[in-house]
């Protein structure tokens, strides 16, 4: 045999690479770790010196998140009816009261109406438009590419203001609609240059039995291609949900009320009642949540899909 | 069942032409062969047949029906995919009933039809497995029965053999042309290989550079080709060239190769002085040492049955098909007899073979002479 031949690492070889690995997690998930542990804190606890590593948790915090509250004058105590609940408990015992609810719950289903909602529109439009560059012959295809993948070429907030204006006077300015359209426009670049990937991959043979199997043109990418694609589908979803979901300055630009997300939001928690880090931890924790569990799902579909045509033919 | 005409079908992809003002028929019932070397156009007039390439111009009837520019869906024709193009998220049932499913036939009508499908190609043990872990032979077999489930007008096949091993081809080979003696179903068959074409086909069209070359029975093919690339692309080894100047008088019978005489059939039509090209088969090159036209023995190659003698010849090299056991040294010059019934006379110039009136030979019985070595 000439060439080379592929070699089993060596147990010391094994053990450096975990090393290395572990050490990568490490540094990489320590924030992380830190922020849901300060989201368990008291507020005293979280801005101990030196820090604290084992301490009391209390879900404080999470309930300070949810909820507004006033300070009431400790003669007034004893007038108030008993607490309700153990959130309630919990504020009384800071001497304060509950009320009513502060505005993250709306915030953050905003984000996930806009997260998902944009993610959902990038890879419906991305999908179509990747099956058309890829199937059909589209006059100056190279030059549409290449125009797509342009808007990338700079970052997106470079056009902030020209983008502010417009949406000034097309009334899209803090709307739900107007923010699902940006991401769109952001993400779909990304969409259709990964999905046409994708979609290159699949033999044209399986919609053309599809064809002559009597199945029309629309069937036979329905039925045939899309379960083809679901590889692709899944990991180009992830990564347009995450582009979404964390976008900070268009969201801190462009919403201030009906619309705003939550990344733009769980800053300004801390202006109120003094500085609650808890509270702020308690936000980004929960913001956490919706993309690894999303990412997680589709894990197995994201790892295919980034190997993804490296192995075949 | 269907008959198929095709008629100066051109397909143009921008500057270039695949396909240039064809013309053949499938009647009834046929198992029609394609033939050609890569890029001759022969897979593009079947995807042309099928609806998967719309053509520039020109008719495809089917049943008399033109159907030219009619979507695939519309044309109830089975197609056979070389890569099989089997739906790789259903079983085999579900692969096998998909066509059937689009036209909306019933459930119990779809179960029983694919379960005698199965049946019919030996393929029902494996009926309800995925199709991802099946051999290519068994992937062949579930692409057949995607075909023949829909009692379509006609089969296109667009090299299905293309894909086994050697092993495997010659009996699929067999199985697929019992299967259309059974059905006597239209087919039309994609194929590069000139064994397959003649060991499975009623007829044959041989396609080269998008133009129809010749098209008829493989045996009248094989012996009477009407193209210098038609002799060369059909036979193994192909026919031999010899080539000479001359003009040549309508009615002449014979001509000179290096001053040796040659007899052929009369030609019938007078001829320009210009190049031309004798053809020969290789099993009508004899080796007598009493004849005028002589070669060099340059190369043997022993077959079996048969041996292949290369020569080298004043007007051209040339292969001879003989007996194994006839003795023959390397270095030995030798005198050449044609079988001069087989023999075939083309312009050099334009590959067209020239017309020979081969009913003249019989009256003399002047072609009795040569045993043909087969």
């Amino acid at each position: 045999m000439s060439g080379y031949s592929i070699t089993e690492p060596s147990a010391g070889q094994k053990w450096f690479a975990g090393t290395l690995v572990a050490i990568y997690a490490l540094v990489t998930l320590l924030p992380l770790a830190w922020i849901v542990a300060t989201s368990f804190k008291s507020p005293a606890d979280s801005i101990a010196y030196p820090p604290k590593v084992i301490f009391d948790p209390t879900v404080e915090g999470y309930v300070n998140l949810f909820t507004t509250r006033t300070r009431i004058p400790a003669d007034q105590v004893d007038s108030l009816p008993p607490p309700a609940n153990f959130a309630e408990q919990i504020v009384r015992d800071q001497g304060m009261m509950i009320t009513g609810p502060s505005r993250y719950g709306a915030r953050f289903l905003n984000s996930v109406i806009i997260g998902f909602g944009s993610t959902f529109l990038s890879i419906f439009l991305g999908t179509l438009a990747a099956y058309a560059f890829s199937r059909f012959r589209v006059p100056l295809k190279d030059d549409l590419m290449f125009f797509i993948l342009s808007t990338r070429m700079m970052p997106p907030i470079a056009v902030a203001i020209p983008i502010f204006l417009m949406f000034r006077s097309l009334g899209l300015s803090d709307t739900h609609l107007g923010m699902i359209l940006l991401y769109t426009a952001v993400n779909i670049s990304l969409a259709v240059w990964l999905l046409k990937g994708f979609i290159d991959e699949i033999p044209r043979e399986y919609e053309e039995a599809a064809l002559i199997d009597g199945y029309t043109r629309f069937q036979a990418f329905y039925k045939v291609v899309l379960p083809q694609a679901a590889t692709g589908i899944a990991s180009t979803a992830i990564f347009c949900l995450i582009f979404a979901w964390n976008e900070y300055a268009f969201a801190v630009l462009l919403t201030s009320g009906v619309a705003q997300t939550a990344p733009p939001f769980i800053p300004t928690i801390i202006g109120v009642g003094g500085q609650d880090w808890p509270a702020v931890a308690a936000g980004a924790t929960l913001f956490l949540i919706p993309v690894v569990v999303f990412t997680v799902l589709l894990r197995k579909h994201l790892l295919r899909g980034i190997t993804f045509g490296a192995v075949r033919k | 069942m269907a008959e198929i005409v095709i008629r100066n079908l051109h397909k143009a992809f921008g500057d270039f032409v695949a396909v240039k003002e064809s013309n053949f028929t499938v009647h009834d019932g046929e198992f029609f062969m394609l033939l050609g070397p890569s890029g001759c156009g022969k897979t593009t007039t079947l995807r042309m047949i099928a609806g998967l390439e719309l053509p520039t111009s020109g008719q495809i009837l089917l049943d008399g029906q033109d159907v030219a520019q009619v979507p695939a869906s519309g044309r109830d024709i089975a197609f056979v995919f070389q890569m099989f193009a089997l739906y790789p998220h259903m079983n085999v049932r579900n692969n096998i009933s998909y066509p059937l499913r689009s036209q909306g036939v019933p459930r119990a009508e779809v179960r029983q039809r694919v379960d005698e499908v199965a049946r019919i190609l030996g393929i029902e043990d494996i009926i309800d497995r995925p199709v991802g872990g099946l051999s290519s032979g068994d992937r062949q077999r579930v692409a057949l029965g995607r075909a023949i489930v829909r009692r379509p007008k006609a089969f296109l096949m667009d090299e299905p053999l293309g894909a086994l091993d050697a092993e495997f081809r010659e009996r699929m080979a067999e199985e697929l042309r019992a299967l259309h003696d059974r059905m006597g179903a239209t087919t039309v068959y994609v194929t590069h290989d000139q064994l397959e074409a003649m060991q499975m086909g009623d007829k044959i069209v041989v396609m080269n550079h998008g133009v129809v070359e010749q098209w008829g029975k493989p045996q009248d093919i094989y012996d009477f080709p009407a193209t210098m690339f038609v002799a060369e692309f059909i036979g193994s080894p192909p026919m031999n060239f010899l080539h000479f100047e001359a003009s040549l008088e309508a009615g002449a019978s014979v001509v000179f190769l290096s001053g040796a005489r040659v007899p052929l059939p009369r030609l019938e039509m007078p001829t320009a002085r210009g190049r031309y090209a004798l053809g020969v088969r290789p099993e009508h090159v004899r080796l007598s040492d009493d004849a005028a036209f002589r070669g060099l023995v340059t190369a043997t190659e022993y077959l079996g049955t048969t041996q292949i003698v290369s020569l080298a010849t004043p007007n051209g090299d040339i292969k001879s098909r003989i007996p194994s056991g006839q003795r023959v040294q390397v270095g030995e010059r030798v005198g050449l007899r044609f079988n001069t019934q087989t023999l075939s006379l083309f312009d050099a110039e334009t590959g067209q073979a020239l017309a020979l009136d081969r009913a003249s030979l019989a009256a003399t019985g002047d072609s009795g002479k040569v045993r043909i070595h087969g």
